[in-house]
């Protein structure tokens, strides 16, 4: 038993073991302008629904081509204002920032929730201690319709993370190494749930990126239980939990468990074409890039902006690159411009970008052309992810991707984050 | 009973693989704008060669990536009838179900399998067979909502006929 059989079994009120299928209520429902289009669709034209019981806990995000490059997708926003106003959905329009992000800023998603975002990266907010769980439009429609929907508890691995970050590694570098040895189906079918003495150096920022890249092993889910790092961001954030759950882990049989020892990890790059391809950053060091992006669900984040102006702060974009950075949502964005982030960042020769996911999904906003390189902080490198399909897509950290944008080469981010 | 030619496919074909985001976010709302593009860098023209009935036998963790339900929706469009895998990605799967396109998990059936084979699927005695390699396997029964919603051709048109989905006492 994990902490979701935990969840869900307070959910349902009886216990439940991994594998059974229940029915729950579903907390918080959202989607993105990729998937919501396919979910007014079902809801309108399709299920004819005559009424939206979830509604008021529905959240649409305009988020993965925000502001419309085109006019394809200045429709597809049109039609999420008009169904937003006509069934009391709440919008977070144009500039918002990227839905795992926002869910997190705004206090939707809190401990003990039951969440299904339409967008395959909805565990991240699993460092939340809730059971979040992504899931396509229909689904999606249909738990905004009935707010309920059925689940399969999925058994769950324990991870624990073992020792202390060497100076200059990230979170990233962790998942990426994680990833690397479990392999991109390494979870699948399985949810996993973060534990060990690590956790207590790393902040909420860097485990919203673990929790993110348990999606590239294939989990159906990431939890991250509550403890005291949490409980001290939440009473910062003036959150309180949604709903409380009795849980040892000390009493309880997980599927499979494993040790991952974090002290040996250092910054890691996964080159194409797939996640799992990991190396360490000195394999691959050298290798020209013509792009850099430092964003996403992934990385977008405030101590993700931070590490990057470090680095950058006083250095120049090596000339034969474009850097381009989005910070993941308003908040994020605020932020980092009131601590001088951006404008460090601006002045090094970066593109401040709006909150998108643009560049990840190979929407807009620095698209690659054939044989273009790129390094990103993003969570796929899949042939023409973010362009050409003859384009190459490596992944790393921010502090790494901070490093290549300086040198024009991949670069290894130590030398400059030492002392 | 489906019944149809192979298409063999490798590990991890992911949804990017079946629908490529650039086209998913450059005609944003018209699925069959996308049909030239199914799975094009995997098996280049698919969308011409694929016949009405075909199966896809593929390795593990099928449909993986991005929860773009897009993935599914087109392959049945152009005639998949069934995807036979090792695994398979969890959102492809309840996508797949929700609009009424069997997934079968099976072990041997993606080992035998090459592309043209007849593959035949039995979804009411629990049976994939190669015909082509007189091969079978027997597959684990769907639990009985799963069945109900892919004997109806998905979950809108359950919900159509029984007036709720199987689990909120829609009774098929």
């Amino acid at each position: 038993m994990g902490f979701i059989d935990r969840l869900v079994s307070r959910v349902v009120g009886r216990d439940v073991s991994p594998g059974d299928i229940v029915v729950v209520d579903i907390d918080a429902v959202y989607a993105q302008d990729g998937t919501a289009p396919l979910v007014i669709e079902v809801i309108e034209k399709e299920l004819g629904a005559g009424e939206l019981l979830a509604a008021s806990r529905t959240y649409f995000f305009i988020d993965h081509s925000a502001p419309a490059p085109h006019v394809a997708a200045a429709t597809v926003h049109r039609e999420m204002r008009r169904f937003c106003r006509k069934w009391g959905v709440h919008l977070y329009d144009v500039g918002s920032g990227i839905c795992h992000q926002v869910v997190v800023d705004e206090g939707i998603a809190r401990p003990g929730m039951v969440v299904m975002g339409a967008d395959s990266h909805t565990p991240t907010i699993g460092a939340l201690g809730l059971y979040a769980l992504g899931v396509g439009s229909t689904d999606a429609a249909i738990a905004i319709a009935y707010g309920r929907q059925w689940v399969r508890v999925p058994p769950t691995v324990k991870v624990v993370l073992t020792g202390r970050p060497p100076a200059g590694v990230m979170s990233k570098d962790i998942a990426l190494s994680l990833v690397g040895e479990l392999k991109t189906d390494g979870m699948v079918g399985r949810a996993v749930e973060f534990h060990g003495e690590a956790l207590k150096c790393i902040s909420m920022d860097s485990r919203f990126t673990l929790t993110n890249m348990c999606t590239e092993m294939g989990a159906e889910s990431a939890v991250i239980p509550v403890d005291e790092v949490a409980r001290q961001w939440l009473e910062s954030s003036g959150l309180t939990p949604f709903r409380r759950v009795d849980y040892n882990p000390s009493e309880t049989q997980f599927a499979d468990e494993l040790t991952f020892e974090v002290g040996r990890v250092e910054p890691a790059v996964a080159a194409p074409p797939d996640v799992d391809n990991v190396l360490a950053v000195g394999e691959v060091e050298g290798t020209e890039v013509d792009q850099v992006f430092i964003g996403s669900c992934t990385n977008g984040r405030l101590e993700d902006i931070e590490v990057a102006a470090r680095i950058l702060r006083g250095r120049r974009v090596h000339e034969s690159v474009r850097c381009i950075v989005a910070p993941a949502s308003k908040k994020v964005y605020l932020e980092a411009l009131r601590r001088g982030y951006l404008q460090a960042l601006s002045e090094a020769g970066c593109v401040v970008a709006p909150p998108t996911c643009g560049p990840c999904v190979g929407a807009h906003m620095g698209l690659l052309a054939e044989g273009e390189v790129a390094l990103a902080t993003t969570n796929r490198n899949f042939p023409g992810r973010m362009g050409h399909k003859d384009s190459k897509l490596y992944l790393a950290s921010p502090a790494t991707a901070a490093a290549t944008a300086v040198e024009g080469k991949i670069a290894d981010p130590r030398k400059y984050l030492q002392g | 009973m489906i019944r149809g030619r192979c298409w063999k496919l490798g590990d991890n074909v992911s949804t990017d693989h079946i629908i490529s985001g650039k086209y998913k976010f450059s005609a944003i709302d018209s699925l069959d704008s996308m049909i030239p593009h199914v799975l094009e860098e995997v098996i280049p023209g698919f969308h011409e060669k694929v016949s009405r009935g075909d199966v896809i036998v593929a390795g593990r963790n099928f449909g993986k990536g991005s929860s773009r339900e897009q993935a599914p929706r087109l392959l049945k469009i152009v005639g998949v009838s069934a995807v036979v895998a090792k695994s398979f990605a969890h959102i492809f799967y309840r996508n797949a179900v929700n609009i009424g396109l069997p997934v079968v998990v099976a072990q041997r059936i993606p080992e035998v399998s090459e592309t043209g084979d007849i593959i035949e699927v039995d979804l009411e005695s629990g049976v994939v067979r190669n015909v082509t390699k007189g091969f079978e396997e027997r597959i684990s029964p769907f639990p009985r909502e799963i069945a109900a919603i892919l004997k109806t051709g998905g979950i809108v048109e359950y919900i159509k006929l029984y007036g709720a989905p199987p689990w909120l006492g829609g009774t098929g």
